[in-house]
């Protein structure tokens, strides 16, 4: 059920996950009269990582909702690994909202361990495994705090294991830190770097932080505004998830970080 | 949490001052007569709070006996109304088209008084306590049903697609978080059920009954038995209270999360 799972002591490994590459094709979507999304095509290779940036309301969120099987395009395939089918999209990507939603009547623990739960594993065993996350990420000791107990990063933290244990081979990340102040963020984006070198997944990263995503991805793509399309693609120049402090001042970094704004100051204007 | 203490000693001191004042103004007014001449009336049927006391005290037997008679009724009509109405909400917001086929109705339902029609209920029903516990229930089941339908849809979309992906069923969405997200406003209803119940059950004993005390209130109308009545409606408002704070009780061990 969960096989990134299995091996704890896993080394650092950036191989691929199969089959789970994801591919977008003139995708479009509308809410009546409304052309949220327009002929939008994204590729992410299994084991990649591809932030998508864009003005508010391009249509970043319904995006990620069309990717993980909980929306239907107007026109054009969603597929991951290789199946359009709403159903095995929803099988094989799992959802984090903007907002950690963890559920206060529940700790920490079973918060994170719910997709085990759904997925029919009983408490204890969902627990175990639940803990076994737990400590190799930081949040060992607090298996058994309330969510309104926990720092606003703890509880992103929570929130992301909650995505990861699920098992499912691609990710979609609504702004998982924009909530965040400035100094956590930076923390929880080294953090995450380093969960996805441990537990590698097919990503796609909604952000408005064009810094966070070339940070934590390997391409990015900018969304005009509404209705979205892909304006720029951008290899990130730095590899993925290295020390932040170097990496953001790194000239091809800061190269890049220049070409992504103007290519979202134009977008912004409208297309 | 020190400072709090003060201030939960002024929420229960500042009341009890003002009841208390109240009482010794009515004893003042109704020992001294100036009531009863005022409304020139014979001075037993201004009773004092001594005399209800009083009252209350002799006729103990009594108005246990009937007490238990309409808490009864109470109990089994507040229980009905929250089975049925949050069995009403969960089928309304499982199935839209059964909200919006029953929703208006009863909204509407509410423009009726149930208590006109609590004759017809005793006819139906006979004079036992199955009409009570109609009408308890049919005044009770309206806030509930509002109340746990609010509930349900408080859940957040966000919440629904997380839960969504994650593989929940139908099922799992309801029992993990539309179900706890519903509770306390569940509880919210039992609230206001609570208060209305009382006046159900005294509604429904005067349109047909032999023991209760809504039917001791209406025999002693008939014999001027004042001081029983207000003694009786003392009996009738501590029920209430009593099962307003099992509600509080109940309410802080179950959604203890809050």
């Amino acid at each position: 059920m969960n096989p990134q799972l299995a091996d704890p002591n896993r080394t650092e490994t950036t191989a691929a996950v199969p089959g789970s590459e994801l591919s977008l094709r003139g995708v479009s979507h509308s809410y009546g009269e409304i052309a949220t999304l327009a002929e939008v095509d994204l590729q992410v290779e299994s084991g990649g990582v591809v932030g998508v940036v864009g003005p508010s309301g391009c249509g970043k969120s319904t995006l990620l909702e069309l990717i993980c099987g909980l929306r239907e395009p107007s026109g054009g395939t969603v597929a991951i690994g290789g199946s359009s089918a709403a159903g095995d999209r929803l099988a094989r990507c799992a959802f984090m909202p903007q907002r950690d939603l963890l559920l206060p009547w529940y700790s920490a623990i079973d918060n994170a361990a719910i997709a085990l739960r759904n997925q029919g594993m009983r408490r204890e065993p969902a627990r175990a495994a639940a803990r076994d996350l737990f400590e190799r990420f930081g949040l060992g000791g607090f298996e058994n705090a309330r969510p309104a107990e926990l720092s606003g990063g703890m509880r992103q933290r929570v929130a992301f294991l909650r995505t990861l244990i699920a098992g499912k081979p691609v990710l979609a990340l609504d702004e998982p830190f924009a909530a965040l102040d400035a100094i956590t963020r930076g923390e929880m984006q080294e953090w995450l770097a380093a969960a996805l070198r441990a537990d590698p997944r097919t990503v796609v990263l909604v952000t408005h932080d064009v810094e966070e995503a070339l940070y934590l991805c390997d391409r990015v793509a900018v969304l005009s505004a509404r209705p979205g399309r892909v304006i720029a693609e951008l290899s990130v120049p730095t590899r993925r998830g290295e020390n932040r402090d170097a990496a953001v001042t790194d000239p091809a970094f800061v190269a890049a970080r220049e070409e992504a704004l103007q290519a979202l100051r134009h977008g912004s204007r409208g297309s | 949490m020190r400072p709090q203490r003060t201030t939960r000693w002024r929420r229960v001191l500042l009341p009890g001052l003002l009841l208390a004042a109240l009482i010794g103004l009515w004893q003042i007014a109704a020992s001294s007569g100036a009531v009863a001449e005022l409304l020139s009336l014979e001075p037993y049927l201004v009773p004092s709070p001594a005399e209800i006391a009083q009252s209350l005290w002799e006729n103990r037997g009594l108005l246990a006996e009937n007490a238990w008679v309409t808490l009864r009724e109470m109990l089994f009509g507040i229980l009905a109304a929250i089975v049925v109405g949050v069995g009403f909400a969960v089928v309304m917001h499982r199935w839209r088209v059964m909200r919006d086929a029953a929703y208006p109705l009863i909204i509407a339902s509410q423009t009726i008084p149930v208590l006109v029609i609590a004759p017809i209920l005793t006819v139906w029903f006979g004079y036992g306590i199955a009409p009570k516990v109609v009408i308890i229930a049919l005044v009770c089941f309206f806030p509930l049903t509002i109340n746990a339908l609010d509930g349900l849809r408080a859940v957040e979309p966000e919440a629904v697609k997380m839960m969504r992906s994650l593989d929940a069923s139908r099922w799992q969405l309801f029992r993990r978080v539309e179900a706890p997200t519903a509770l306390p406003h569940v509880f919210t209803g039992a609230k206001i059920a609570v208060v209305i119940a009382p006046i159900g059950a005294v509604f429904a004993e005067w349109a047909g009954s032999s023991a209760g005390l809504g039917h001791l209130i209406q025999s002693d109308t008939a014999n001027f038995e004042v001081a029983r009545q207000f003694a009786t409606v003392v009996v009738l408002s501590a029920m209430a209270l009593a099962l307003m704070a099992l509600t509080v009780l109940a309410e802080r061990r179950v959604v203890g999360w809050r």
